[in-house]
């Protein structure tokens, strides 16, 4: 059968399984699905499908498996180093339907989901039905999926306080490409999805795959206590050597949930300057001073030596600080009024902090490129995620080659160093490859084997040339 | 294309998907299609590969950019400002080239056919305009200190109808001074301009200026919010001056005024926002007052309000030309369950466009048990009759 009669029959079949009004192979949507907001190059699917149910999404993956047909899963596909696209054409597999809320259990603080709910509806959710319990947000635009958030080890405004999101996990259900629906953690054996613990913890193997194994089409994850008083803290010092130090004892306080770093050429007053934001909420006022005080008792001897020191904020400034997600990222792609940035966001031991600041600017100095530096801590200081943000104007082919190549040259440095790239463009995952333990390798390419004989999921990521 | 120098400044982030409290998706297209392509950056994005000529003008491209209802979600929720001001105009200008390539979907051919030729949407005859009123005792303008403006759907459709005369009676009771142009004015156009067709739009405008003025019109209560968005907003451009009030704002000093003499059973009432009072106008207190001013109310907002109101479906020139479907994403049917979680047994409405389409969907989702679509004075109007 031709390719092309091949794909009008699967599209007649998918048509079957979703409904028509939930299949495209109409140019439009081959367009629009070909590219996301970053840098990578367009790489068109054959066929759009937005399925509503698991249901759905096991007969698809039957299907595809049969006919050899990759499938690509997307969320909201803001992942911005192209990991979403068709990179051998095939179908996406566009999750928002999928955005039911299936459980918040109050008590033992996990929520139920479909994969494709949205940060943005749970926030609202739990604000409306739970206001005493949040979850974990990334500063990602609210529409981003908990799902796609969680299988790339997203992190968010309780990072500091527990970790990575794929640390949040307590259970996955799954469409394995041969069309098997998996429970994997606790729902596996229970009807309570409390955690991954104590059965072998193959949620594993769907975190940081880039959807290279599995279809996600329900997770819990966990949630935490909602303070109702809340405030931000930004210390502010010129001297990178010092942050790893300052980090180090602001989070052993374990009083924040939050700590990010921030270092810009705009506005002006803040150029030169490394800012430490440091978020916290409490259930009383004389709570939040209390944690107020640990925090600014832990680094008191670098503001008495006058290195550093805490930024007076007055309440109606802090507004923006304490937004969750931060609108103001998302803002970064309009400073070259061209409606694009990209990110390296680094994996790292935090005290590479002032070589990976010094690398930044280097950088972006030698390319002229916008640029907005930063970091996430993850944990007790355990790691942070430290992000290069190239700004570029995508009607500008060599501005966008610009940022490209800042990118680029950015995933080899941090490589270089000791870090490693999240979330890393086709590209960059090949740079992590090369200098990854070749039985590591080996090792992924088995199990990619075992549960993806036919290599359909999201072919071309997480492959060698 | 005008405003083709902002296309590629989209991000494609997706806050204008959403509204601001991100609970569910208000892209009222995008809610009915769910492909990206009908979102406010999709479209950003298919418009720039169509001007690039890496798209062409297929019948699903034409159908996307007119499946925008200018709700105004996007303008409201997009998070570059400047740049969001500029987002609709963006979208109109799509579609005006559309429709000056003689290239859009049938259902628009058609309605803006019967612009053209009738003065209405409908295709209906010009001199049947003021049907609704015939068993009534209005005027026709002259020296009134305001023109009632029925607008479109006031004027041919059987339930636009029975509002119309709603507010007229409520208007005449409380005393207000106004007339009408029945068979001597044609359409305000705010659809045709929506849709694109700009120089039917100006033609339109002028027909009806040039009556405002052989008369000395100086103040225009319009029953339909579009029409207060068109005479008020648009009519300037082409030399119409006049003071404009959407009939809730003439109402609503005076019925917060009157007095009560018995009381009446309790109405659980919830309010669904007109795009063209709220978002687009900043209009969303006098229907507000309307509701919490008459004896028995007892208001309760849905999820969605004021600025995040999800809007109906019915903007656009969609009301006409149906693009948006009647599946159960449809925008009226999602509002409807909303209003319905609520637990309100009525949905008021200020505009007859709201009215229809949200009855429709009410049908469509067989709440009719649960829920009961009203427009604003005929609930006041029920109430005064109780209470007084
Ligand atoms: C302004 C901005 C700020 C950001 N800030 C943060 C931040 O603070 N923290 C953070 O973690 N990230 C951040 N991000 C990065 C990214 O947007 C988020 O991680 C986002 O949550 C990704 O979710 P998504 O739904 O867009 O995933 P997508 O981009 O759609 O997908 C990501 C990957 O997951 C796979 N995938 C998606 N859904 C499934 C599924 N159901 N099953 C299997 N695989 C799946 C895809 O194939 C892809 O490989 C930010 C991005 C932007 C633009
Ligand atoms: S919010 Fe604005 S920039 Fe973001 S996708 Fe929507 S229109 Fe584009
Ligand atoms: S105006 Fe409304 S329907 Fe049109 S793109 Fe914006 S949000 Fe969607």
């Amino acid at each position: 059968m031709s390719g092309v009669s091949l794909m009008k029959e699967i599209v007649e079949k998918l048509v079957k399984i979703v409904g028509a009004e939930f299949v495209s192979d109409q140019p439009e949507e081959r367009y629009i699905y070909s590219m996301d907001p970053g840098t990578m190059p367009p790489r068109e699917p054959d066929i759009v499908v937005i399925p509503g149910t698991s249901e759905e999404v096991r007969q698809i993956m039957i299907l595809a498996n049969r006919d050899e047909i990759p499938v690509v899963p997307l969320g909201a596909g803001l992942v911005l180093s192209g990991l979403s696209r068709a990179l051998k054409g095939g179908i996406i597999l566009d999750m928002k339907r999928m955005n039911r809320i299936l459980e918040v259990n109050e008590t033992s603080r996990y929520a139920v989901v479909e994969a494709g709910t949205s940060q943005g509806m749970l926030q609202a959710y739990l604000k409306k039905h739970h206001p005493n319990l949040k979850h974990s947000a990334p500063d990602a635009p609210p529409v981003a999926t908990i799902a796609g958030n969680v299988s790339i080890h997203g992190s968010g405004h309780l990072s500091h306080a527990a970790g990575f999101h794929s640390d949040m996990l307590n259970g996955l259900e799954v469409v394995l490409p041969t069309g098997e629906v998996a429970r994997i953690g606790s729902c596996a054996t229970s009807p309570y999805w409390f955690s991954r613990a104590p059965l072998p913890d193959l949620a594993g193997l769907f975190l940081g795959w880039a959807g290279t194994t599995g279809v996600i089409t329900k997770l819990a994850i966990k949630l935490y206590p909602n303070y109702k008083y809340n405030d931000v803290g930004i210390f502010v010092t010129e001297e990178a050597q010092l942050i790893p130090d300052i980090l180090h004892r602001m989070t052993g306080t374990q009083v924040a949930e939050d700590m990010t770093t921030w270092m810009t050429p705009k506005p002006d007053w803040a150029r030169g300057f490394l800012h430490c934001d440091i978020n916290f909420g409490a259930n009383t006022k004389d709570e939040l001073i209390w944690k107020r005080n640990l925090i600014r008792a832990s680094v008191q001897e670098y503001i008495d030596q006058k290195v550093a020191g805490f930024m007076p904020l007055p309440p109606a400034m802090k507004q923006p600080f304490l937004e969750v997600p931060a609108r103001t990222l998302s803002r970064f792609a309009d400073v070259r009024r061209g409606g694009g940035f990209e990110y390296v966001g680094a994996i790292m031991p935090v005290d590479l902090f002032p070589e990976a600041y010094k690398v930044g600017l280097e950088i972006a100095d030698s390319l002229n490129v916008n640029y907005s530096l930063g970091s996430r801590i993850i944990g007790v200081n355990h790691c942070m995620m430290f992000f290069y943000a190239y700004a570029f104007n995508r009607a500008d082919p060599a501005d966008v080659e610009r940022a490209q190549k800042a990118l680029e040259e950015t995933n080899r440095i941090v490589v270089d160093m000791g870090g490693i790239p999240w979330k890393a463009e086709a590209p960059a995952q090949k740079e992590i490859i090369r200098k990854m333990d070749p039985n590591m390798f080996d090792l992924m390419n088995r199990i990619r084997a075992v549960l993806d004989p036919k290599g359909i999921m999201n072919p071309g990521n997480w492959e060698e040339d | 294309m005008q405003y083709e120098e902002i296309l590629h400044r989209c991000f494609r982030c997706g806050y204008c998907k959403l509204p601001g409290n991100y609970i569910d998706f208000n892209c009222p297209a995008y809610l009915a299609f769910c492909f990206e392509t009908y979102s406010p950056g999709g479209r950003m994005w298919l418009l720039r590969a169509w001007l690039d000529k890496k798209i062409e003008t297929t019948d699903r491209f034409q159908e996307i950019l007119f499946s925008c209802v200018n709700c105004g979600n996007c303008v409201e929720q997009c998070t570059f400002p400047k740049f969001k001001d500029q987002l609709l105009l963006a979208f109109m200008a799509g579609k005006e080239e559309l429709v000056n390539a003689g290239k859009v979907p049938p259902a628009v051919r058609d309605c803006l056919t019967n612009y053209q030729h009738h003065g209405n949407p409908y295709g209906f005859a010009r001199k049947k305009r003021h049907g609704w009123a015939e068993d009534l005792e209005v005027d026709r303008f002259s020296e009134h200190e305001y023109l009632f403006f029925p607008g479109d759907v006031g004027s041919y459709d059987s339930r636009g109808q029975e509002i119309c005369r709603s507010v007229a009676r409520l208007l005449k009771a409380n005393g207000i001074s106004f007339g009408i142009f029945g068979a001597d004015e044609v359409s305000d156009g705010n659809e045709v301009n929506a849709m694109g067709e700009t120089e039917l739009f100006r033609y339109l405008a002028e027909e009806n200026i040039k009556t405002f003025n052989a008369s000395q019109v100086k103040k225009i209560i319009t029953l339909s919010p579009h029409a207060y968005n068109a005479i008020k907003n648009d009519y300037l451009q082409f030399g119409g001056q006049y003071q404009v009030f959407h009939y809730a704002q003439i109402l609503a000093p005076i019925i917060k005024q009157q007095t009560y003499k018995s009381d009446v059973p309790p109405m659980r009432v919830t309010y669904h926002d007109s795009c063209y009072l709220g978002r687009h106008n900043g209009e969303y207190w006098s229907a507000r007052t309307i509701l919490s001013s008459l004896p028995g109310i007892q208001f309760v907002e849905m999820d969605r309000n004021m600025q995040n109101a999800l809007c109906c479906g019915g903007g656009g020139g969609n009301f006409f030309t149906d693009i948006l479907g009647r599946g159960a994403n449809n925008p009226a049917r999602a509002r409807i369950r909303e209003a319905a979680e609520t637990a309100a047994e009525v949905l008021a409405v200020a505009c007859p466009l709201c009215a229809v389409v949200l009855e429709d969907a009410v049908k469509a989702e067989r709440l009719d048990e649960r829920i009961e679509v009203k427009e604003i004075s005929e609930i006041a109007n029920e109430i005064l009759d109780k209470a007084n």
